[in-house]
């Protein structure tokens, strides 16, 4: 990396041109990204950062309080910065500007030299400038390390105040509140959310937030903070003559745009301050450009939402990279979850354009408030959620397309129970239709990528198009719109399991359950056609196994499997089948390593240790593999499931038994977890890690679920995949004890069980559900479908009926029956599977290579195999 | 190898005189018994050795018995008779476990290939209620 240290700085040697970012948040590792992605081969980047930390999700930033780590909140792909040699200064923020020799100086004092400079300064809380506003006790809400120190202050701290009742005053409340706070929020204006809502909607919006417990006190100032003998603040008085006793006040009044330094180099600024823009988002300085919330846009608006950034970082990554862009202005809807309750916001929310018509239903009985504001003509402008804002996704294109409504429009306010409820789809919207804010693709692009580009389900479509992949509230609407589409080119997008069941897995997961079904016989009868297929009948069997937790070869179930079921070993290259024994945990006494290797040299195995801990052995024909299960069960094991859609392992470090920096006994808690859920049988497989430390030498991340060890508990980490689409699991609880840890993996798999599709594994069913984590853990943490007693029970079961698949087979001579290589000559081996030696041990046998039957070339080859000297 | 009794009927495989309902395969002598209906199980298959050639026997769901060659001419493994039974469009098939290719039962063509290089044999198989070996 090149670094322009000198005081007059050159251009680089390499004839790149230098280009300085000052700000590192949201918006600038946007325009980051947009750069690299259209070429940025041109450009030498080097980044100034005021904070301690690189760009993080500040949109989430109250979810570090639920358990989110910095590190999750964290905007930056590992190896991004390195990759795209991006020279990122963290805690050296920009101090100066010099605009006639080109050069910024940052803090440390070094001197930067700029053939262009992009400013995302962003903005900073405005505090009121009451007496006491600084006293000790006193924050803001903005940046992770504000964060910390509220979460360190509040431990100390009975009642918490926040001034201002917008959306982060209200995210802050619930963080005080869910901290064991007595929690109050003070509001100027008359009504919470005075920007987004109108006075309908603040007044449910009120009642909602009064039942969790939050006092609010609205149309009140606050004019001092009284701070007691230690300098704490202590008190508060409102205008209204109140008085709170408080420990802790955030004051989150609304933000500023950053604009000190262009003000101090001379760039034009605007009165109420942002650093002014032109369209293409450039300065007065034609070298300078500003970005995100310190830019004044062209349409004399500060812009203090995340998305709207995002398009000015895009306008400018293709400025740089010689295209051309513009920012004219953007939608300011806003859709979120407060507290728990749904607010929503879109267009001309209060009402104010000319001539316009409002249509009210407010029900404060139930929390809800929905008005929408409409011409005479019926095209509508705008409208205002709360309590329910299940049609926000639909309304706001409709909204932004400027159509006529495709129905009036008191029947879309109105609750499905009562009157007709118009089933309005993805269909009424005009192309023209914005569905996904974050990156400004509309209806017809959405199209275009199936109609043009061949796009035939959605993970192509948001690949295409980036639709769905910001914020992700879209996902739905693009999930209609698509399949709308691939219908109407006559691709069936029949969402049955195959041409024999017009059901899906989980439709007839509940079918099954619900009416009792047992055989597949009986349920291809009485609800789908013909006699099945490799994809109906495994899926059954998985289903009827999750349920019934009898042996998967009894009876007709054994017709079901696929032929790694079928002989409980899994199908190599040559015919030949692999045998696993489980080992939890990945502990193995000596005594059993040794009882591994003397049967894999009695019957000429090859032997591999697996990446999950155990040890695969190969070669066997169908003939030896009672034989060799007979001596693995006697001499203790058992199956390892490496055949099934079942459990594989549960891979540990060796944790605090041993290890310096371990916190808890990662091994004894992943042997139990293998004990547990070993056998269950699952829509695809299932594989598990616990660490006992947040060094994750166990590598629990990347695993369907995940435990890592804290001082105080267990964080459990779901919906991690390795392999071809390798996806982070995101961490769904935080230090739980042994028992919560258990019933929570226990749900969250049997709700997994319950509803995937198919050969879905958990990384995809996790992405795919409809209000994401929050939606997982309302379900089986806070029970909110009420169906935790019967996920629960469905575990119990399978933990108390659970047997050894391969003990029950050696027992039963009828199972044992199918073993032979050939019906009508039991004994005799398969004479087409031949090995040859290699590395001291077995191999297949290739195309037109001699090889022998492994009974000779694996007990009599070994002493004449080459034996390897280095 | 540790002998190990793996609890076989006496009289199964037995080489002459299966008994019940046999399942038999055409061969240059005639008709040959592999084993008897019972042994199949409805929507399974089995592999069996006539004049040293491979072939796959499969049961329907009902008692309709079919039998194509054991290799599957994809991966060159003798692996047919291991497939999962069933139908695609009505038509009866078997899915190699190898790769998921899909074969007729009832003429060894391929479904997933039009190609006669890929198709499996087809073997004359009978369903017999005798008490001695028929011959043929």
């Amino acid at each position: 990396m090149i670094k322009s240290s000198s005081p007059s700085p050159e251009p680089v040697a390499d004839g790149r041109k230098r280009l300085v970012l000052v700000g590192h948040g949201m918006v600038g590792q946007r325009f980051l990204e947009a750069l690299v992605e259209r070429g940025a081969a041109d450009w030498q980047v080097t980044v100034l950062c005021e904070e301690p930390r690189a760009a993080y999700d500040r949109v989430h930033l109250t979810s570090y309080f639920s358990g989110t780590s910095a590190d999750e909140l964290s905007m930056v792909p590992a190896g991004f910065l390195d990759e795209h040699g991006i020279d990122l200064r963290l805690g050296d923020p920009a101090a100066a500007i010099d605009r006639a020799a080109r050069t910024v100086t940052g803090r440390s004092g070094e001197v930067f030299g700029y053939d262009a400079l992009v400013l995302a300064t962003g903005s900073y809380p405005f505090v009121p400038p009451v007496p006491g506003h600084d006293a000790d006790g006193c924050f803001v809400y903005r940046t992770i390390e504000d964060l910390e120190a509220i979460e360190e202050w509040a431990k100390g701290a009975r009642t918490g105040a926040v001034v201002g009742g917008g959306l982060l005053g209200l995210e802050a409340a619930g963080a005080l509140k869910a901290m064991g706070l007595d929690t109050h929020v003070v509001e100027f204006a008359p009504r919470l959310m005075a920007i987004q809502v109108d006075e309908g909607g603040g007044a449910a919006l009120r009642r909602k937030i009064e039942e969790l417990g939050v006092t609010v006190h609205a149309g009140a100032g606050t004019q001092e903070i009284g701070v007691g003998a230690d300098g704490r603040a202590a008190t508060m008085a409102l205008s209204n003559g109140e008085t709170l006793d408080v420990d802790l006040v955030i004051f989150s009044a609304g933000v500023r745009p950053r604009d000190q330094l262009a003000r101090e180099s001379g760039l034009d600024v605007g009165e109420r301050g942002g650093i002014a823009v032109d369209e293409n988002c450039r300065t007065s300085d034609p070298s300078i450009w500003a970005i995100g919330e310190c830019a004044l846009a062209s349409d004399g608006r500060v812009y203090g939402l995340v998305a709207p950034g995002y398009q000015m970082a895009e306008t400018v990554a293709h400025e740089l990279t010689g295209g051309s862009g513009s920012f004219t202005g953007a939608d300011t809807s806003t859709k979120l979850k407060l507290l728990g309750v749904d607010v929503a916001s879109f267009g001309d929310a209060h009402g104010t354009s000319e001539g316009c018509l409002e249509v009210v239903y407010s029900n404060s009985r139930e929390g809800v408030y929905k008005k929408l504001v409409v011409t005479a003509e019926g095209v509508l402008l705008g409208g205002v959620l709360v309590g329910d804002a299940g049609s926000y996704d639909l309304l706001r294109p409709l909204c932004l397309s400027g159509a006529v409504l495709p129905a009036p429009p008191e029947q879309l306010v109105l609750p499905e129970s009562a009157g007709a409820p118009i089933a309005i789809g993805a269909s009424a919207l005009p192309d023209d239709a914005l569905v996904c804010s974050c990156h400004n693709v509309t209806k017809g692009k959405i199209r275009a990528a199936v109609n043009d580009e061949g796009c035939a389900d959605v993970p192509a479509v948001k690949k295409c198009t980036r639709a769905g992949t910001g914020c992700g509230s879209c996902v739905k609407m693009l999930t209609t719109i698509v399949q709308d589409e691939l219908a109407a080119n006559g691709v069936e997008v029949a969402k049955g399991l195959c041409e024999h069941f017009e059901h899906t897995r989980a439709e007839l997961f509940e079918i099954v359950q619900v009416r009792g079904i047992t055989s597949f016989r009986r349920l291809i009868e009485e609800h789908g056609t013909g006699s099945g297929c490799d994809i109906c009948k495994p899926a059954v069997a998985s289903i009827l196994a999750s349920l019934a937790n009898g042996h998967i070869l009894d009876g007709e179930q054994a017709s079901l499997q696929d032929t790694n079921d079928h002989f409980l070993a899994n199908l190599q290259r040559n015919g030949s089948y692999s045998v696993v024994p489980r080992i939890p945990g990945g502990e193995i006494t000596p005594e059993g390593l040794i009882v591994i290797g003397e049967i894999a040299r009695d019957f000429g195995l090859y032997t591999k240790i697996t990446g999950g801990q155990r040890i695969d052995m190969f070669g066997a024909s169908v003939d030896q593999l009672p034989l060799i299960w007979k001596r693995l069960v006697d001499a203790g094991f058992e199956s390892g499931h490496a055949y099934g859609k079942a459990l594989r392992t549960v891979k540990s470090c060796v944790g605090e038994t041993w290890c310096r920096y371990g916190v808890q006994d990662s091994v004894g808690m992943a042997i139990e977890l293998e004990l547990r859920y070993r056998g269950l049988r699952s829509p695809h497989k299932l594989k598990s890690a616990v660490s006992g430390c947040a060094r994750e030498c166990a590598e629990a991340q990347s695993k369907d679920f995940g435990v890592i060890a804290t001082s105080t508990g267990w964080n459990l980490y779901v919906g991690g995949n390795g392999g071809m689409t390798p996806r982070h699991a995101d961490l769904l609880a935080a230090d739980l004890d042994r028992e919560t840890l258990l019933r929570t993996i226990d749900r969250f798999l049997m709700f997994y069980i319950r509803t995937a599709d198919r050969l879905e594994r958990t990384a995809p069913w996790v992405e795919r559900m409809e209000g994401g984590l929050d939606h997982l853990r309302a379900v089986i943490m806070d029970d909110s479908l009420g169906i935790c007693d019967d996920l629960d029970e469905l575990m119990q079961r399978h933990v108390e009926t659970y047997e050894d698949e391969w003990r029950a087979t050696i027992e039963d001579p009828e199972r044992l029956r199918r073993f032979v290589s050939f019906v009508n000559a039991p004994g005799t081996p398969d004479p087409t599977v031949t090995f040859v030696p290699e590395r001291d041990q077995i191999r297949p046998a290739k195309p037109g290579e001699e090889g022998l039957p492994l009974a000779t070339a694996g007990l009599i080859a070994g002493p004449t195999l080459e034996v390897r000297t280095s | 190898m540790t002998a190990y009794d793996t609890a076989y009927d006496p009289a199964y495989g037995a080489a002459d005189g299966i008994g019940g309902t046999v399942v038999e395969i055409a061969s240059a002598d005639g008709w040959t018994p592999v084993c008897r209906l019972d042994d199949l199980i409805p929507g399974r298959g089995v592999a069996a050795l006539v004049d040293g050639a491979q072939v796959a026997v499969f049961r329907g769901l009902g008692d309709e018995v079919y039998a194509v060659g054991n290799l599957d001419p994809f991966s060159g493994a003798y692996v047919i008779s291991r497939g999962i039974v069933g139908s695609r469009g009505g038509v009866p098939m078997v899915m190699s476990p190898m790769y998921k290719e899909a074969f007729d039962l009832r003429t060894g063509l391929c479904l997933d290939a039009d190609d006669e290089a890929v198709a499996l044999p087809v073997y004359q198989v009978r369903v017999q209620t005798a008490v001695a070996a028929e011959v043929g």
